[in-house]
């Protein structure tokens, strides 16, 4: 019997034959797979569900085979978020179900934190004890004191016990480590903010420009398939980055940046349209405020200016700016979605966000549609209990602007000060990997230490579940029903999950754990159900569907109600700013103290011998939390460090050798990292895909692998108008010797 | 009737969703695979080039595969499809040694298992797996005697190549340039 593995993903230079990133066989089948051959699809059964993969949130259908095993995911036709076509990390969710290293008990810890000793524990027990404290805490402290970390669909039934119990202290890091400046930017630009999923309207647009956006390593499903048929309909696509992104290669154009100067770029392509006279004067008159002032503002950024700045040459500059007016106002420049890099990322955006409302894009086909989504009412409850104290009272003055709750402000608010009002004494954790999502380790491991309680709830053992006092087994999405996804779209739309099998093991949905908490904690009067499917089933009738009518179709649509998700040429629109118009100039920023309008300023630069620390994403993994599913770890197990060849040759690095990584404060990568010498990189920068180098050794087949960016990441840059975490100004030196202990742990 | 496969790539973006798609389909154990994506990478910075591409069994014409099977378990079905009756199978590999684009592995079952076009899935109508999932939809699938099949009209439409179109064995997995 041979047992070679397959590779899956050859890479091969021309000239310098095939490379493989493989490891051998794994000795691990999943029960089903033994079986023989496919399955005729009739003798299958199919259960409507939506992807808990990625945010993305993608509607399918979970088959099960004749033995009523889970067998296969594949989309819903009518979706509107994946047209019936899964990303590879859909397709392979199956994997979440049956990893085998999956939690199976709630634990309960028995050392020091961190140490990952724990005992199994009943449910009941588990809930006494969490009940016990949070109790403790509430008449200590205060119930605005409890805070909760989601990134999950879970998070709405938590999210409603801790209402509740009287915290409004709710937070994603999806929002200060990721989206939030952009949604700051446009919101102060077009009064709306973007949402998700983004409505660009990609599939008909004729010009598309990325800066730093990687569609297609980033699979953000309905984007990836629009930007595919926009390549059929022959648009123009300009990519901006330092490193030739798989998008980049499909571009007309690639602008390979030095990085950390992007808004150099901008406001020079700002000044060419503007200079040039390449816009359209009566749409600027009629819904622009302030581009007298912008004109005058960008007066001496010229191309040649940029060029000294971002090594882009002028003529290229000049270019892409008529491209981009050429298609106008069928011209989207991606706002992106990661998008805290440099500290002044929501001035960065703005200018991504002037230079869309110059070329008129907003609200136009092929530019930014304006989306819908459709009103599902509350299950009736009684009224939650009025917060006295909240996250913002640790910042007075500071960050009016952000929408949404810091995760890194609750954190920072959690490290003990006696001048503030709210001390974080407890953490509810679901669904996010805290200690791989936040930057800066050495705080988030501070924080944790003043803390009274911490509850993880995950399907997974990941790093953060070792800091957990308790853990609660959370069940897949394929195992449970969960709230209706209400998305934004083009048209209204909503679908539903259920689950396609039995919770394996002990674990349990959210739905059940919030509402079997909430009753130890004497909320039952806010959880007056015996099951989650009377909730969804009341839900729906409000909206003329049922549960029975969702079971069969999966998701349903809706006639929008708000007329065309496109604004009419000279239609009178009133934007939700402050002028009504669409804001070049920001009065909102402006009344806050910072720039109206976005300004230049040069970031820190590596040193010699140092490299810019770049991460992204790879198509078959979401964050940290696929790095174990079997599936997704057979398409990439680990990940490598992109490195020009100039470079490596200057260091002596071979492809595929394993190097270490060490940061400008010293701190050297737990694991060794393969190198990958590549010419798709600059050779200021290295890359490397986030979400590899587990440190948990529960996860059996992700442990050790590869290097964790966020480990690298401890100078994070604050963007002081709404506090997002700005990872990108860390630079790395190699190690080609395995470093020592010390070394590692300093 | 003649089944082909043509794969734009310059829409593939290489996310090996028509890898995964095909193992859960097909039960492919995990650790091995019907189909793989090759990237190669040309020129240096910045004047760099790569090309993406989802290989498997090219459902070759002149397949040394089945020419070279002893027991006849590798055969051609309806439309040129290339498989293996697992059950005729002895597993001595002679096809995955003869296969140029070494699109064949050894089940852990003990016997020789490679790409079927999605025989159970073409049989009914169906796409196949991968040719139905992929996100970019940079994969059409069809009948080369039908004039107006998909794959027929792209393949009119657009430049293609086959890969070692040297080894003689008249490929019919096409890429779209
Ligand atoms: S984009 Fe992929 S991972 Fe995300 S929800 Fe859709 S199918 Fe799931
Ligand atoms: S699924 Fe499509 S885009 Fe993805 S690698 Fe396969 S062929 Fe390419
Ligand atoms: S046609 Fe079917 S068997 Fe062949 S690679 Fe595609 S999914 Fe796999």
């Amino acid at each position: 019997m041979k047992t070679n593995r397959r590779k899956f993903i050859k890479i091969s230079s021309v000239g310098a034959g095939s490379l493989a990133l493989a490891k051998p066989v794994l000795g691990w089948l999943p029960k089903f797979l033994e079986s023989e051959g496919p399955l005729d699809d009739s003798k299958a059964k199919k259960f409507p569900t939506y992807c808990e993969i990625c945010f993305w949130k993608c509607a399918g259908w979970t088959y099960t085979n004749d033995k009523g095993k889970i067998w296969k995911i594949i989309g819903n036709d009518e979706d509107l978020h994946s047209n019936g076509r899964f990303c590879p990390r859909g397709t392979g969710g199956v994997g979440m179900y049956y990893d085998e290293d999956r939690l199976k008990t709630p634990l309960i810890r028995t050392n020091r934190r961190g140490k990952e000793e724990f005992r199994k524990a009943s449910w009941d027990e588990a809930f006494d004890y969490i009940a016990e404290r949070m109790k403790k805490i509430a008449n200590k402290y205060g119930p605005e004191c409890v805070a909760l970390f989601t990134h999950g669909s879970g998070g709405h039934f938590l999210g409603h016990m801790l209402k509740a119990y009287g915290s409004n202290n709710i937070t994603a890091p999806s929002y200060a480590q990721c989206r939030g400046p952009r949604e700051v930017a446009f919101f102060a630009t077009f009064g709306r903010g973007l949402g998700s999923p983004e409505p660009t309207d990609i599939r008909d647009t004729k010009c598309l420009v990325l800066i730093g956006s990687h569609l297609g390593e980033n699979m953000h499903n309905g984007q990836v398939q629009e930007m595919s048929d926009a390549i059929d309909k022959g648009a123009t696509i300009i990519t901006v980055d330092p490193r030739l992104s798989t998008a980049a290669s499909k571009s007309k154009y690639w602008l390979p940046i030095k990085p950390a100067t992007d808004l150099a770029l901008l406001l020079a392509w700002i000044h060419v349209i503007i200079n040039e006279n390449l816009y359209d004067e009566a749409y600027i008159k009629k819904y622009t405020y302030g581009f007298e002032q912008l004109k005058e503002h960008v007066k001496n950024m010229t191309p040649e200016w940029a060029y000294g700045i971002t090594t882009i040459q002028p003529h290229i500059i000049r270019e892409t700016a008529r491209e981009m007016a050429n298609a106008s106002p069928a011209v989207i420049i991606h706002p992106g979605r990661h998008v805290t890099w440099y500290g002044d990322d929501t001035q960065r955006l703005r200018a991504v966000a002037i230079l869309n409302g110059l070329l008129g894009s907003w609200g136009k086909r092929g530019g930014f549609y304006l989306p819908e989504k459709h009103h599902v009412p509350e299950f009736p409850h009684p009224k939650y209990p009025t917060p006295t104290k909240s996250w913002k009272d640790a910042f007075p003055g500071q960050y009016n602007l952000a929408a949404e709750t810091l995760a890194s402000g609750i954190c920072d608010a959690t490290i003990p000060n006696p001048d503030r009002s709210c001390n974080f004494k407890a953490w509810i954790i679901n669904g996010t990997n805290l200690i791989e999502t936040l930057p800066d380790r050495k705080k988030t491991l501070s924080a944790m230490e003043s803390l009274e309680l911490i509850v993880a709830i995950d399907t997974m053992p990941m790093e953060i579940t070792g800091y957990a006092d308790v853990i609660l087994p959370e069940c897949t999405y394929l195992e449970r029903y969960d709230d209706i996804r209400v998305a934004q779209h083009r048209e209204p739309q909503i679908a539903l999950r259920m689950p396609a099998a039995e919770p394996m093991y002990e674990s349990k949905p959210d739905w059940w754990i919030a509402k079997e908490l909430g009753k130890r904690l004497g909320l039952e009067d806010y959880f007056p159900y015996e099951n989650i499917e009377e909730v969804l089933d009341w839900q729906l009738k409000q909206i003329g569907s049922s549960l029975e009518e969702m079971q069969r179709i999966g998701v349903k649509t809706f006639p929008r109600q708000e007329g065309s998700p496109y604004i009419a040429d000279g239609e009178d629109y009133e934007f939700n700013t402050s002028t009504g118009k669409i804001e070049l100039y920001s009065l909102a920023l402006e009344d806050e103290g910072f720039d109206p309008m976005p300004v230049f300023t040069a970031h820190p630069q590596p040193e010699n011998g140092f490299y810019r620390l770049i991460y992204g994403r790879a198509p078959m993994h979401t964050f940290s939390r696929t790095s174990n599913n079997p599936n997704l770890h057979d398409l990439m197990d680990e990940n490598s460090v992109w490195i020009n060849p100039k470079v490596a040759k200057l260091w002596g690095i071979k492809n595929d050798q394993y190097i270490w990584l060490k940061n400008q404060d010293g701190i050297v990568s737990t694991f060794a990292v393969k190198a990958r010498v590549t010419e798709r990189i600059r050779w200021d920068s290295v890359y490397i895909v986030h979400g590899f180098g587990h440190a948990n050794k529960r996860l059996s087949r992700a442990f050790g692998n590869g290097a964790s960016d966020t480990q690298l990441i401890t100078n994070v840059m604050t963007d002081p108008i709404m506090g997002g975490t700005g990872m990108r100004g860390n630079f790395v030196t190699f190690l080609t010797e395995e470093p020592s202990k010390e070394e590692v742990e300093s | 009737m003649r089944y082909a496969m043509a794969i734009d790539t310059r829409k593939c973006v290489g996310c090996s969703d028509c890898v995964v798609a095909c193992q859960t389909e097909n039960n492919v154990p995990i650790g091995y695979c019907r189909d793989w994506i090759v990237e190669t990478v040309a020129g240096t910075y910045p004047n760099v080039e790569i090309e993406l591409r989802s290989e498997r069994c090219n459902h070759c014409d002149n397949s040394p595969c089945v020419r070279c099977c002893p027991t006849g378990a590798s055969h051609y079905e309806e439309g040129g499809i290339v498989t293996v009756h697992h059950n005729e199978c002895i597993g001595c590999g002679a096809c995955i040694q003869s296969c140029p684009y070494d699109a064949r592995y050894s089940h852990p079952e003990g016997y020789v298992d490679k790409c079927t076009f999605c025989l159970h899935r073409v049989e009914k109508g169906q796409k196949p797996a991968c040719v139905s999932v992929c996100p970019t939809k940079c994969m059409y699938f069809g009948d080369l005697d039908d004039p107006n099949s998909e794959v027929s009209v792209v393949m009119r439409n657009r430049n293609h190549k086959v890969l070692a179109p040297e080894a003689g064995t008249k490929p019919h997995i096409f890429y779209l340039t």
